[in-house]
């Protein structure tokens, strides 16, 4: 059961009011049209799956609704870092 | 005297509360105070359950969470039946009933104790693997017989009459265990401002204090006690929880509480009182005195009543009032476990001898034995005790000075209890269950809380600081350190006086030697509750195990519900000695939640009965109720089924609303659909991004039909969308994925084209929807209109939509089907849902206006071919699968969602299974929905399936079955053959066909 | 400024706005309505721990704007007479409006039911720009709970901490209530406001007089 501090509310709140979206700062490719499929299939489906530090999408959902990153520690489940969509990771693995 | 143990006078009990309980059919007596352990002792009884693989006949071993034997099951009637309560645990009340989980069919003469005479070499280690796997189809029968005899207590048959709940808390610290480390360490929080839950599982506060003889602060250790818990109760950001388990830690210093709120007082809960709450709790920092286990050492026969923890048994005396027995040996590793000797001989009865391991022991307590008079045997141990049903005497020999073998001649000697104490081991658990690895200290001899994330402090026994002064001590620096951590300023606490007990050192030993080897010697048992001997854990090393994971998965030691409190460190010393390592070299030890057995009830809480899962109701369902509605459960919604007549079948019910909305007027609650409010000056944008068809035109006024699409191409939802205003639109999704859908365009709203202005808000509750459908549903309609609005056929349009107003009520008014019928989409504040609804009945009787619900709604749609999300698709289906490239526009600017997915070599290859009609050659076969469509029925099986049927349904209109199902290039086979091999062994024959099974034109809605 | 109030009249709206409440003679029912508090309050204890009110028929807007755009909140003050919290997790109350902060970009304004259009109509005349005013009057409902016990029974129910050193009078969160969700705020100190949805009104009233059972509920109408 993780505590996590939402930037938006300002305050942590319990794992139960968020949802976890997966990866974070995976881009749309801007013209999907003319990517081969390996580049395609590489946006849709591969996904990292690191042990230790992990940056994630989670979002706010019975709160304020937003959606923002969270860099997470897989092996300790400590969470790091909470920073804004557009912002960028300040703790990042070696 | 009944109670023949019972001392005259001591303890912690009222001697002038007699309570009367029934252990085994037979009624005993015991004190308040008493648990039912103690009261069991106090009567003499030995045996309470017989073991699980050998069915030797057990007895009490200890007094605390760590019994490993004393495993009951309670309750007075069938619905209050509890299995797996520690007899060490459950305090005795008047009316008590308890029995024995171990022992089918009686603990006094059970016939698996045969098989365990027979002995070992019949039952060995990794038994259950070798033996009962093969055949497998055995297993279900062996499984019965071995369930039974392993005695894991049974559930009850009946509703638990009592009300448990769950309560979430938040603390600035969370103190476990309230012996002297915890409860100054709550003191010293308390008083500093902190916001402080203290927990112990005990009923009093005290831990080892209750038990002791010590005096604090100058006082009996009790007065003290008494003091702080006063002080902590009176302080109002204190939470004092007694009977509390802290049962889990877990991830961000969360943890949970299991509270036994009543079950100390009676059966069941009294009127109105909740029987046991769940904590759930976030805490800022946690504080863990947990104290400690004594081990048992492991020896020959060391499981025959009568064999205990040398300080459960001092708990007995000095608590409880209870000397479980008359001639005392005690064998002790340490100094500290002469105690139990002293209080023995003081209570007045015989102590044969205290058995020390070492050499030379020196300490304090060795010379207060001795100015007793008490026989000191040092360099010896107890290698083996005589007797089954109790202890009548033991053999002692001299051993080696590293307790590696015996040395010298055996002597017997007479005895009816043996306490054996191979000293203490903190307990780590709590500390475990966040995954920290627990850390070997040669001077404790025993595990110590490892490297922790959490935000963890730990005093007392715990840590390896066994007496009381340093746990005194250590409470408070704890108490003090969360303060600072809290940003708290530091306080004042005076750590009171205790007296110091020069202690020598302990030995080393857990595992004492026989003159035979360990494989001849008779039963040395590690895991009382597992059956798990020292031979047994060197077969297992002798057969390759040598992690001690593996060692405790073959043998499953540690694996019943006391996880091995008393045992897993002795088990890992025997697997170092074979495998001739350390025992920091042979693993560690890691425990997971819970820390003993919690009820179902509690972690139900009031998530049961009415509440177990929310019920969603829409504005009419008060209606639906009142006329007679059978409801299905879509997501969390309550949505009519079906309304039965008097005596009606459910098809009868069903083959009436079809034919009645054909003919005249139905009507339908369609509330549940998500409904979206979307604004912006982009929102047209959005909707051709996220649909897979064009929006850019849409005019005001107007609705269109929309596929959303994943990334992958597939369907996920559908819905009507309609142009409420030039940067206004109403979105419609289906009832289960409301929810979802909103998530979704928020989701590519915030994380992808934030630049987009748009707006979502959800109204799917805000509206009420009634659909009227049908050939009369316009001149219901235009009853109901109030004021100048035409809703004819050219001026209100198929997909049009309108303000107006309906029975005195301001409505949208969306000309949408999905039934093929001349429809209307009726929308309306809720709060006046139920008034237009009514209206319409008094304005509908005249055409026989017919509430349906889902089960019509999904017939008349599929006649129409219409899918729906969720049925017709699957996660596997694109638009053009469906047939639906109608509804996609590959020419919009910008590659919308699900577009390029469609492209991949996958989706575009010939032979995907694409859904089409499925017309039964016999009208009167309905097929199953799911049934497995194959192009030969003569082929061998396995048969090549080559599709399934998805939705499937007795037409009334159309007098025949109708279905919609997948078939392999189904689009392009209409007219060809296809069969259903059925469960039942039937074949079913069907042909291709178009999905619109009634009116292709479209004509009936276009009136 | 009149002048581009004008020209704005002649173009088509850019969104649709609709006074949803048909005239007095229709009654409107809550979603409670099929509970008939009237009766449990007539007949139900006087005294006891925790008090329940459904706040019946309340008009309730959302409104999403840019919290930047000091021209919409100057605007939005206007409309409303006072101004948007800004703070997150705050709340204002002004004679008959109150305002819940929900996100960066959105409040629940809660009014009279029948001022719902007027201020619903104010909003949209005073803001320009991208901004979204929808009435969702009906899918919302209101709990007043307040009592010795009101914060024990919030404790069985709501994952938030409601102590008051954290959860001070006029603080507002939207979390979960039970298995469903409500809009929290601390009216008083120990009086607590739900906002809750129409469809799960049911289910969470059926949850706090369960909850409420070993402190006594009574029911206000
Ligand atoms: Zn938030």
């Amino acid at each position: 059961m993780f505590y996590i501090y939402c930037p938006y509310c300002g305050e942590h709140r319990e794992e139960e009011e968020f949802h976890n979206h997966g990866q974070a700062h995976i881009e749309r490719p801007a013209d999907p049209d003319s990517c081969t499929d390996e580049e395609w299939g590489n946006y849709m489906f591969f996904r990292k799956s690191p042990k230790g530090l992990h940056h994630e999408i989670w979002d706010h959902v019975a709160g304020c609704r937003k959606f923002f990153n969270v860099t997470r520690d897989t092996v300790t489940y400590e969470i790091k870092e909470v920073y804004k969509m557009g912002e960028q990771p300040k703790v990042v693995a070696e | 005297m009944s109670q023949k143990n019972r001392l005259q006078s001591g303890g912690r009990i009222d001697r002038s509360k007699p309570l009367t309980f029934t252990y085994n059919g037979k009624q005993f007596e015991g004190f308040a105070g008493d648990t039912l352990a103690s009261a069991l002792l106090a009567n003499g009884v030995d045996i309470i359950g017989r073991s699980f693989k050998y069915s030797r006949p057990r007895g009490i071993v200890a007094a605390g969470a760590e019994e490993p034997n004393a495993v009951m099951q309670l309750g007075a009637t069938e619905a209050t039946q509890v299995p797996n309560v520690r007899a060490t645990q459950q305090e005795l009340f008047s009316g008590l009933v308890s029995g024995s989980t171990n022992g089918w069919p009686s603990v006094d003469n059970d016939i698996m104790g045969l098989l365990g005479k027979v002995g070992g070499k019949m039952m060995p280690p990794g038994f259950y693997y070798k033996t009962f796997m093969y055949p497998a189809t055995m297993w279900e029968t062996y499984e019965k017989v071995i369930r039974k005899a392993a005695g894991l207590g049974r559930s009850p048959n009946e509703y638990d009459p009592d009300t448990y709940d769950k309560v979430n808390q938040h603390a600035d610290l969370v103190v476990v265990g309230a012996g002297p480390a915890g409860l100054i360490a709550a003191l010293t929080a308390a008083r500093g401002g902190a916001r402080v839950i203290i927990a112990d599982e005990q009923n009093e506060f005290g831990g080892s204090l209750l038990s002791s003889k010590e005096s604090v602060d100058g006082k009996a250790a009790g007065a003290w006690v008494a003091g702080v818990v006063k002080e902590l109760e009176a302080n109002e950001n204190v939470i004092v929880l007694p009977r509390s388990t802290v049962n889990g830690y877990h991830d961000h210093n969360f943890l949970t509480i299991h509270q036994r709120m009543t079950d100390h007082i009676a059966d069941r809960a009294p009127n109105g009182q909740v029987r046991q709450r769940y904590h759930r709790v976030r805490s800022k920092w946690v504080v863990l005195a947990t104290g400690a286990h004594e081990r048992p050492l492991v020896f020959g026969n060391n499981d025959v009543p009568g064999c205990m923890v040398a300080n459960a048994v001092s708990t007995y005396i000095n608590r409880y009032g209870v000397v479980p027995g008359n001639e005392l040996v005690l064998m002790t590793t340490n100094d500290n476990a002469y105690r139990t000797a002293i209080d023995w001989h003081d209570a007045g009865r015989k102590v044969q001898a205290i058995v020390d391991t070492r050499k030379n022991p020196t300490g304090a307590l060795v010379e207060a034995a001795r100015e007793r008079g008490i026989t000191v045997m040092t360099g010896s141990a107890v290698i083996d005790v005589q007797g089954s049903k109790r202890v009548t005497g033991v053999s002692v020999a001299p051993i080696s000075e590293d307790g590696s073998k015996v040395t010298g001649s055996v002597k017997k000697l007479s005895a009816d209890t043996v306490a054996s104490s191979g000293g203490w081991s903190p307990v780590i658990h709590l500390s475990c269950h966040t995954g920290s690895k627990p850390v070997w200290n040669e001077d404790v001899l025993g595990f110590l809380p490892g490297k922790t994330v959490q935000k963890q402090l730990t005093a007392g026994a715990i840590n390896g600081t066994f007496n009381t002064a340093g746990a005194l001590e250590e409470g408070k620096k704890a108490g003090l350190e969360a303060l600072s951590k809290l940003g708290l300023s530091a306080v004042e606490v005076e750590v009171p006086a205790t007296t110091e007990v020069k202690e020598s050192k302990a030995m080393a030993l857990f595992h004492v030697p026989h003159t035979k080897p360990t494989s001849q010697a008779p039963k040395q048992f590690v895991d009382y509750q597992n059956d798990v001997t020292a031979a047994g854990i060197e077969l297992a090393c002798r057969e390759g195990f040598e992690s001690i994971e593996h060692v405790k998965r073959y043998t499953a030691m540690g694996f019943g519900t006391d996880q091995g409190k008393l045992g897993n460190i002795n088990g890992m010393a025997v697997a170092a000695k074979v495998l001739n390592q350390t025992i920091p070299q042979t693993g560690t030890t890691i425990f997971r939640p819970n820390y003993t057995p919690i009820t179902f009830g509690a972690i139900a809480g009031r998530d049961c009965g009415a509440l177990f899962d929310p019920e969603r109701y829409s504005a009419m369902h008060k209606w639906h109720l009142e006329n007679g509605a059978k409801f299905e459960d879509v997501g969390q919604w309550k949505r009519p089924w079906y309304f039965p007549k008097a005596g009606e079948s459910m098809q009868e019910a069903l083959n009436r609303e079809c034919l009645a909305t054909r003919e005249s007027i139905g009507i339908l609650d369609a509330s549940t659909l998500g409904k979206i409010d979307i604004q912006g000056k982009d929102a047209r944008e959005f909707l051709g991004r996220v649909y897979s068809n064009a929006w850019a035109k849409l005019p005001v006024g107007k609705c269109r039909y929309g596929l959303m699409l994943k990334e992958d191409g597939m369907v996920f939802d559908d819905g009507v969308t309609s142009c409420l205003a030039e940067n206004h639109f109403l979105m419609t999704t289906t009832s289960g994925g409301a929810a979802t859908v909103l998530n979704w365009l928020e989701f590519y709203h915030q994380t992808e084209w934030p630049e987009l202005e748009v707006y979502f808000t959800s109204v799917t509750d805000h509206w009420a929807t009634m659909t009227i459908s049908g050939p009369n549903s316009r001149k219901l309609l235009e009853e109901l209109i109030d004021g100048d609005v035409d809703v004819s056929k050219d001026s209100f349009k198929f997909m049009d939509w309108k303000p107006m107003s309906v029975a005195g009520v301001p409505a949208r008014v969306f000309r949408i089907s999905f039934t093929g019928e001349l429809s209307f989409e009726i929308n309306v504040q809720a709060n006046y849902g139920l008034h237009v609804w009514e209206k319409l009945f008094e304005h509908g009787a005249k055409y026989d206006l017919t509430p349906y619900g889902t089960e019509t709604m999904h017939i008349l749609r599929a006649e129409k071919g219409f899918i729906i999300a969720g049925q017709d698709t699957d996660g596997s289906v694109h638009p053009y699968d469906l047939g639906m490239g109608w509804a996609v526009s590959m020419n919009k600017p910008f590659s919308f969602i699900g577009k390029r997915g469609m492209q991949r070599e996958d989706c575009v290859r010939a032979e995907r299974k694409q859904m089409v009609g499925i017309k039964t050659i016999d009208p009167n076969v309905v097929l199953p929905e799911g049934a497995q469509a194959v192009f030969d029925p003569t082929a061998s099986i396995p048969m090549p399936m080559v599709g399934h049927i998805s939705s499937s349904y007795w037409s009334a209109c159309l007098g025949r079955s109708v279905a919609l199902g997948f078939v392999k290039g189904g689009l392009d086979k209409m007219g060809e053959k296809v069969y259903y091999p059925l469960v039942d062994g039937r074949i079913v024959e069907a042909e291709i066909c178009s999905p619109i099974f009634l009116d292709p034109k479209g004509e009936r809605q276009n009136v | 400024m009149s002048d581009v109030k004008q020209e704005a009249a002649t173009v088509a709206p850019t969104v649709a706005v609709m006074d949803q409440l048909p005239d007095a003679s229709i009654q409107g029912q809550s979603p409670l309505f099929h509970a008939d508090l009237a009766t449990v309050a007539k007949n139900g204890p006087k005294t006891g721990g925790v008090t329940f009110k459904e706040e019946a028929l309340m008009g309730q807007i959302t409104l999403r704007l840019n919290a930047e755009n000091a021209e919409q909140l100057k605007a939005a003050e206007k409309a409303l007479g006072v101004a948007l919290p800004t703070q997150p997790l705050t709340s204002v109350v002004k004679g008959e409006v109150s305002v819940r902060w929900m996100s960066p970009d959105e409040w629940l304004i809660v009014v009279p039911g029948l001022k719902a259009f007027e201020v619903e109509s104010a909003l949209h005349a005073e803001l320009s720009g991208h901004y979204q005013v929808v009435n969702i009057s009906g899918g919302w409902t209101i709990f007043k709970l307040s009592g010795a016990n009101v914060v024990d029974v919030l404790k069985k129910s709501t994952i938030v901490d409601v102590h008051p050193s954290v959860f001070p009078v006029g603080k507002v969160v939207s979390t979960t209530f039970a298995k469903s969700s409500a809009i929290i705020r601390r009216s008083g100190e120990s009086e607590f406001e739900l906002v809750v949805r129409r469809s799960f009104s049911d289910y969470l009233w059926l949850w706090i007089q369960d909850a409420s059972r070993e402190f006594g509920l009574v029911v206000e109408a």
